[in-house]
């Protein structure tokens, strides 16, 4: 009846209960472990382009103040945050254009542009950044960052909303 | 020939009996085989797989009012297999709740509960309102209306017991409204304290059921 390789009742079933244990197991296993490292394995989305200025309406030589809105979604939460920056036209070129952030370097604090100064200054600590961005004085470590940007069509300045440090 | 496992095996056999631990757990002599009595195994498979899914499901939900039902949307419909976490866990504690029950039935219709297997019996009792328990204080978390109503209408019902039934409504909801604190102490209910009795009281059940065997189908002579 029981040849050499013939398998017993009880290994036949030892067998097949750990072959569908094995089944089940990894049927909860695995996309379990999709579940765990899902938000490691999330793209991050880069921000969208934003319109912050037509450039025939700004002046050449005078810092054109703009604010954006960036929404970040963590989860199920959104949270809105305002940044800000200055459009400089450094002459009548269209190319010639300059786009710092105004987030002061030292606890990011908005930079104002003054007349008086030819500088943007810090309202909290009196920093003082020329033209460029570069510190002039104050406790500021590093120069205003800048932003990506390009003209568009319709002469829309277009800035991509990711601040860049200006070396 | 022993090739490096068996000698792996053998060495830590020795040690850990595990052998032994195997004829005296799974390899028990049994009354001949009758599907029904599978329903304690697979009971005790539902609740496992509660638990691993239930601690899957952790990792996101948030028992507050302000978040419970947003992290349950970003369970379903962000998580990369949030829904199947989710599904299972929702209907297992369904199935869960009838296969308890049914496995009760077989044990109440084959007469299993007698000498000397009462013990057995009331752990197992206790286990079915655990399980009720659980379903109970798992079906506020999802903090939708369905919920909501449910719980309010849940606690009034224990609250209409005569003389202490404001104290035990007050009790459930950790106050006299349905608040914060409800979903927080029923969600401590589910996952830790209700819980931590079942791992209890199982472990109780399956010990007696390995020490005292299982009992045959009655026949005429019984």
């Amino acid at each position: 009846m029981s040849g050499p390789n013939r398998m017993t009742r009880r290994d036949f079933i030892k067998i097949t209960t750990g072959a569908i244990g094995g089944v089940i197991a990894a049927g909860i296993g695995l996309p379990a472990i999709g579940y765990l490292l899902a938000p490691a394995l999330r793209q991050d989305k880069a921000g969208k382009p934003v319109i912050v200025a037509k450039l025939a309406e700004i002046p050449v030589g005078k810092p054109y103040p703009f604010s954006f809105t960036v929404t970040r979604v963590n989860g199920w939460e959104r949270t809105a945050n305002v940044f800000g920056g200055f459009v400089i036209r450094l002459s009548e070129d269209p190319q010639d254009v300059r786009i710092l952030s105004s987030r002061c370097t030292h606890l990011s604090c908005r930079v104002n542009w003054s007349d008086e100064a030819q500088g943007f200054i810090c309202p909290c600590h009196d920093a003082l950044f020329d033209r460029d961005g570069k510190v002039v004085s104050g406790p500021p470590p590093e120069a205003l960052g800048h932003f990506d940007y390009e003209i568009d069509d319709q002469g829309n300045v277009v800035i991509l909303p990711v601040e860049r440090k200006t070396e | 020939m022993r090739n490096a496992w068996q000698t792996l095996f053998a060495w830590l056999d020795e040690r850990l009996g595990l052998h032994s631990l195997y004829q005296n757990l799974l390899d028990r002599p049994e009354p001949r085989g009758n599907w029904w009595n599978t329903l304690g195994s697979a009971s005790l498979f539902l609740f496992l797989l509660q638990v691993a899914t239930g601690i899957f499901l952790t990792v996101y939900y948030n028992p507050s009012p302000d978040h419970a039902y947003d992290s349950i949307q970003y369970i379903m419909n962000e998580v990369a297999f949030g829904w199947l976490i989710r599904g299972i866990h929702h209907w297992g504690a369904s199935l869960m709740v009838l296969v308890v029950f049914i496995h009760m039935l077989r044990t109440f219709v084959t007469a299993s509960y007698k000498y000397p297997r009462e013990l057995t019996w009331l752990v197992g009792v206790g286990l079915l309102l655990l399980t009720l328990g659980m379903g109970f204080t798992g079906y506020l978390l999802p903090w939708h209306q369905m919920a909501y109503w449910a719980t309010t209408v849940g606690t009034q019902i224990a609250g209409s017991v005569p003389f202490v039934g404001e104290f035990i409504l007050k009790a459930l909801r950790g106050g006299p409204d349905l608040s914060a604190l409800t979903l927080q102490r029923f969600f401590a209910a589910h996952i830790w304290i209700l819980p931590a009795l079942m791992f209890a009281l199982i472990g109780l059940h399956l010990y007696l059921v390995i020490k005292h065997g299982e009992s045959h189908f009655p026949d005429k002579d019984d």
